[in-house]
């Protein structure tokens, strides 16, 4: 059987041979449409993407800082110790989200472990200024951007669609329609643009747009990859790569690495590690500043792995390989930062055992915030449909308020 | 055009080309956007000029995808701006459908008001122009139907004129609708008359016959049988919808209640449509004043025909006169 591995960084994108224009690794590929792949593959795919020279690293598996020519980066002990809180405290707050959903405090969960220093990393790299766009799982940058953890709780306990002020942070509300956010983030970015905002002054601006692999495959990123490039926008945008959408494996959504699509659009595309945090620091933080002194629009590909399911209703069992979670987990962000810290004396046993209840204290104000959130009355389904209410939607909520109402009076009490 | 004090007479077309220029005049956050909107002025000519004295950052072509536009729009409204996008024709909108619905009408509502959406999706609609596919569409259901859509159609040059302006002053998603078969139509613009506000009906002609309701292209077709009926005794009251979401059909209960009788005409196809929410809701509010069910000139529900059919599948003078008929026969 041929080769069904996902594309790797050393498959030539130049179509070069075979009946349909296929480079010779590729081969046999795209005839093979049955869908079966063996695990020994799948795992070979995975590497693929995660591994190899064209991925950017400054922080091994292992704990090892090392250099790249291109992305050097500066960093203090403390702020180490900073990316590192980070990291923990919104692993935290994610494993307490799934607990309370198990427990029925919230509808649903979208997992974020294993892609918490991509986020990080993603998310310190901003300045004030720049606004983010996300997708749903983007929980690490929320919290970057000072978005409360029990903000994104509203949501999947559905007392709220996004109650937190989506222009004061900086980080527009969730958008759960893959992907439509690549193009108001784009729009965004031309807004910046058209208001003087590019340059090197140091209110200059940028956006970033948070999506999956699995996202790539849809119009809209497409056509936020167009409009970008053709406005000269400064937009970032900042592919997880978490190697699965929902079942669907990266080959299922393309056959090139994600990163050299950016080629085709005219703009840079650049491949980083996205379990190292420092890595995904240093690369967006060239790539926000490439974009406010205009050399926009840029593509990151973060290659990370969902640890998780999809969301809470999701059964990865039905469709990840043995082995595969075992392979990734000696990969995993916090461990190897927590390695370095250790290793290089950057931190002493006070400063993780001080973590570790600062982490146990965030959990209880999360869950006892949660399990009090108050359900919003009926007159919240009527509530702001439009800046100019319309007689249409205060006449129904007026009736049904009424019809609500007259069971109270009926008994008394309702 | 601004400070002449004698009514010129423009064309549907100008009006709206007119009514840009003012709003843009009026706010420099206003944009317009959209396919060949720029050095072209659309293929209507609706948007001529403006590129040349607004300059091509306010006035730009994108590129051609009807999703890139809406959304970029909506990027652009987050940012403050107030995009007025072109769709070039009723049944290219399609592409960019799922950001009107999934995201256009609902920032303001999930965000409770922090993410007003101030954008304006012009769209031409309707058949008459012995177009190919696609051209001759009349949508305007699918928007009506979405929560968060503000939705009014133009009949006329004064209407398109300051219909066009409120739409761009409203802060919310307005997806506004022109007769393509319409734009050249003329009538005397009198900038002393004050407009009507814009989501209010307006009733055209009054009659005791039967009251017939109608918007957008169909509104002349609908005059004119009017003009004929009186000679067969017959008068009837025209309303113009102008909004079709909201609906304002405080005007249409009051006149069916006098005239008992109410005949309802679009192009678009009849299941599911504007006619028929009129139809329940005047069944609702005038039950005990019905003298006669009330009856429908559509367009057949099949998709638009050839263009060679389309005399016979657009509702036209006769079909309403026939309605008229069979109206007054209960």
């Amino acid at each position: 059987m041929p080769s069904r591995n996902p594309p790797s960084s050393h498959s030539s994108p130049v179509p070069v041979a075979g009946p349909v224009g296929l480079p010779d690794s590729l081969v046999g590929t795209a005839m093979d449409i049955d869908g079966s792949h063996t695990p020994e593959q799948v795992i070979a795919g995975l590497r693929a993407t995660s591994e190899g020279e064209d991925l950017v690293q400054l922080l091994t598996p292992e704990g090892q800082r090392v250099s790249h020519p291109q992305f050097e980066l500066e960093i203090s002990p403390a702020e180490l110790q900073s990316l590192y809180r980070d990291m923990v405290l919104v692993r935290r707050a994610d494993r307490e989200a799934k607990a309370l959903q198990r427990q029925g405090e919230l509808g649903l969960w979208a997992p974020l472990l294993g892609q918490e220093a991509a986020q990080i990393g993603a998310g310190r790299a901003m300045t004030p200024q720049d606004m983010a766009f996300p997708s749903y799982r983007e929980h690490g940058v929320a919290w970057c951007r000072g978005v409360d953890p029990t903000e994104i709780f509203g949501i999947f306990r559905g007392v709220d669609q996004g109650s937190w002020d989506p222009i004061g942070t900086g980080f527009q509300l969730y958008t759960i329609v893959i992907p439509n956010q690549c193009l108001h983030a784009t729009g965004y970015a031309m807004g910046q643009r058209l208001d003087g905002k590019i340059g090197d002054a140091q209110n200059a601006e940028a956006t970033i747009c948070f999506f999956g692999d699995g996202a790539t495959s849809q119009g809209d990123v497409h056509e936020g990859f167009v409009w970008a490039a053709v406005y000269d926008a400064p937009v970032v945008f900042f592919c997880q790569n978490n190697q699965w959408a929902i079942s669907a494996s990266l080959d299922r959504q393309t056959r090139v690495p994600l990163y050299q699509r950016a080629r085709g659009y005219g703009f840079p595309g650049i491949r980083v590690d996205g379990n190292d945090v420092l890595a995904t620091l240093a690369v967006t933080r060239w790539a926000l500043r490439e974009c406010r002194t205009g050399n926009g629009p840029i593509l990151i590909e973060a290659c990370t792995y969902r640890m998780d399911a999809h969301t809470t209703s999701d059964d990865p069992t039905r469709y990840q390989v043995a082995g595969e979670l075992e392979e990734w987990k000696l990969k995993d962000p916090l461990e190897r930062l927590r390695v370095h810290l250790v290793r290089e004396g950057l931190a002493e046993s006070e400063f993780f055992d001080g973590l570790a209840a600062e982490a146990d204290e965030l959990a209880v104000r999360l869950r006892n915030y949660c399990i009090s959130m108050p359900a919003p009355g009926p007159e919240r389904i009527f509530s702001k449909v439009y800046a100019e209410p319309t007689p249409t939607v205060d006449a129904e909520r007026d009736d049904y308020l009424a019809y609500h109402a007259s069971f109270t009076d009926v008994g008394g009490a309702s | 055009m601004a400070g002449t004090d004698v009514p010129q007479t423009i064309t549907l077309a100008k009006g709206l080309n007119q009514g840009l220029r003012a709003a843009m005049e009026a706010d420099r956050k206003v944009l317009v956007m959209g396919e060949d909107v720029g050095r072209l002025g659309g293929v209507f000519r609706i948007t001529d000029g403006l590129q040349k004295d607004f300059g091509e950052q306010r006035v730009f072509d994108t590129p051609l995808g009807e999703s890139g536009i809406i959304g970029t729009a909506v990027g652009l409204a987050v940012r403050g701006y107030r995009p007025v996008c072109e769709i070039q024709f009723d049944g290219f909108v399609f592409p960019g459908f799922d950001q009107i619905v999934s995201q256009l009408a609902k920032l303001h509502y999930r965000s409770q008001g922090k993410l007003p959406m101030p954008v304006v999706v012009r769209i031409p609609h309707g058949g008459g122009i012995g177009a190919v596919e696609h051209h001759s569409e009349s949508p305007e259901s699918y928007f009506a139907h979405t929560p968060g859509l503000k939705v009014v159609a133009c009949a006329n040059p004064v209407d398109a004129y300051w219909m066009i302006q409120q739409a761009i002053a409203c802060d919310d998603p307005v997806i506004f609708f022109e007769p393509k078969r319409r734009y050249w139509d003329k009538a005397p613009l009198d900038l002393a008359m004050p407009p009507l506000p814009l989501f209010r009906s307006r009733v055209l002609r009054t009659g005791t016959t039967a009251t017939v309701v109608t918007y957008g292209p169909t509104v002349r077709t609908v005059l004119d049988a009017a003009t004929v009926a009186e000679q067969d005794g017959h008068t009837l009251e025209v309303i113009d919808l102008r909004t079709l979401s909201p609906l304002d059909l405080v005007p249409v209960f009051d006149s069916v209640r006098r005239t008992g009788r109410l005949i309802c005409v679009s192009e678009a196809p009849s299941e599911v449509s504007l006619t028929s929410e009129v139809a329940a809701r005047v069944s609702q509010e005038c039950f005990y004043s019905l003298a006669a069910p009330v009856l429908r000139v559509t367009g057949f529900d099949t998709p638009y025909p050839p263009a060679k059919c389309e005399e016979d599948y657009l509702p036209d003078l006769d079909r309403v006169l026939d309605a008229v008929d069979r109206v007054l026969a209960y």
